[in-house]
């Protein structure tokens, strides 16, 4: 396996399990809520800027919801923006799959399939937690994330099925993000635990029900299933690919040249 | 420019008893209209039932019709029930 990252002492200070689970739920949805703003106003038609605008907003939902739970279990009087604004890259727990550049609209909506089908799985599963307040934002966000999975879905369809040009982009687009889908299924020996009380969910467990959905839109939308030849990791620890960087300095600016600013 | 055809959106209310139209938007067929039309027109919860129709199946009166359309009706105010005395036993109407 080449192209991975896995150098250990430079990864994030470890937290409790439970902390470190959630921030990494969170990271997930605040990372690519801030990847979907990118598109407004850049979208292929205004009406697709309203639609990965609102999607970014559902995402965001998430990421406060679940920061805010972070924070609160943490108990170091770390809010949502602490946590969001004001942590260095090797600490943000989110997937390499949701820093990854927008590239064109089939990356985005590559992106968006493979995210959003492991995030219906896992918000499905999530939602019986044993931990009351992730089965509610889990209950709430299984909602949002079905339509985010069902609107991915019928564009690949289209691209897919549509002129010989969308087809190539969008062969491409499933090229450039399948390297950071094995990342999402990888076993995660911190949440073990917590796993096995019910508290979250086993990632790997996520790997089948997930396939059986993605790889038959892919085959639908008569497109070949990428077979990658790396598989990043280690965004769960803090370890990230060289986008991360220009994302939080764009995301944190505003907060960190001005602390303390409302609107 | 927009080559992908235009499509008009009518959403019917939690309260409202019919689809009311609310505007238009482009999509490349029904399926992604349907879903457009919630992004852009049911964000605030404006409504509970979504319909689309493709604009050019739409046949319209011209305005240049106008005055042969609707000017007749102007002066036929014996169209509007109101030359009735209503009986006194009679309610709710």
């Amino acid at each position: 396996m080449i192209g991975t990252w896995d150098d250990r002492s430079t990864a994030a200070t470890p937290l409790a399990p439970l902390v470190e689970y959630t921030l990494g739920l969170g990271d997930d949805a605040l990372v690519l809520a801030q990847r979907l703003g990118e598109w407004i106003a850049s979208g292929p038609q205004i009406e697709e800027d309203m639609a990965l605008a609102n999607i970014g907003l559902d995402l965001l939902g998430q990421a406060r919801a679940l920061l805010s739970y972070a924070g609160e279990l943490e108990g170091a009087g770390r809010d949502e923006d602490a946590l969001a604004y004001l942590r260095d890259e090797r600490d943000f727990r989110n997937l390499q799959i949701v820093e990854r550049p927008n590239g064109d609209f089939a990356v985005t909506m590559a992106r968006q399939l493979a995210f959003a089908a492991y995030q219906y799985e896992l918000y499905g599963r999530l939602k019986t937690s044993a931990d009351t307040t992730l089965a509610a934002v889990a209950a709430k966000a299984v909602k949002e994330v079905a339509y985010h999975r069902d609107h991915a879905t019928r564009w690949i369809l289209r691209l897919g099925g549509g002129t010989d040009e969308s087809h190539r982009r969008m062969q491409a687009g499933l090229e450039s993000i399948w390297p950071y889908v094995g990342e999402m299924f990888d076993p995660e020996p911190a949440v073990a635990e917590l796993a096995a009380s019910g508290v979250a969910v086993d990632p790997t467990t996520l790997r089948e029900p997930w396939a059986a959905y993605v790889d038959g839109v892919v085959a639908e939308a008569t497109l070949e299933l990428p077979e990658p030849r790396f598989h990043g990791r280690g965004g769960r620890r803090g370890l990230h690919t060289e986008a991360m960087g220009y994302l939080l300095a764009e995301m944190q600016h505003l907060h960190r040249a001005h602390p303390g600013a409302t609107w | 420019m927009n080559a992908e055809p235009l499509w008009e959106v009518f959403v019917r209310s939690r309260r409202g008893l019919s689809h009311i139209h609310v505007g238009s938007l482009h999509a490349p067929d029904a399926e992604m209209a349907l879903r457009n039309a919630r992004d852009v027109y049911t964000r605030r919860q404006e409504g509970v039932s979504i319909w689309v129709v493709p604009a050019a199946s739409i046949t319209a009166s011209s305005p240049d019709e106008k005055d042969s359309f609707f000017d007749p009706a102007g002066d036929k105010v014996y169209r509007h029930p109101t030359f009735y005395d209503i009986p006194d036993e009679v309610r709710h109407l």
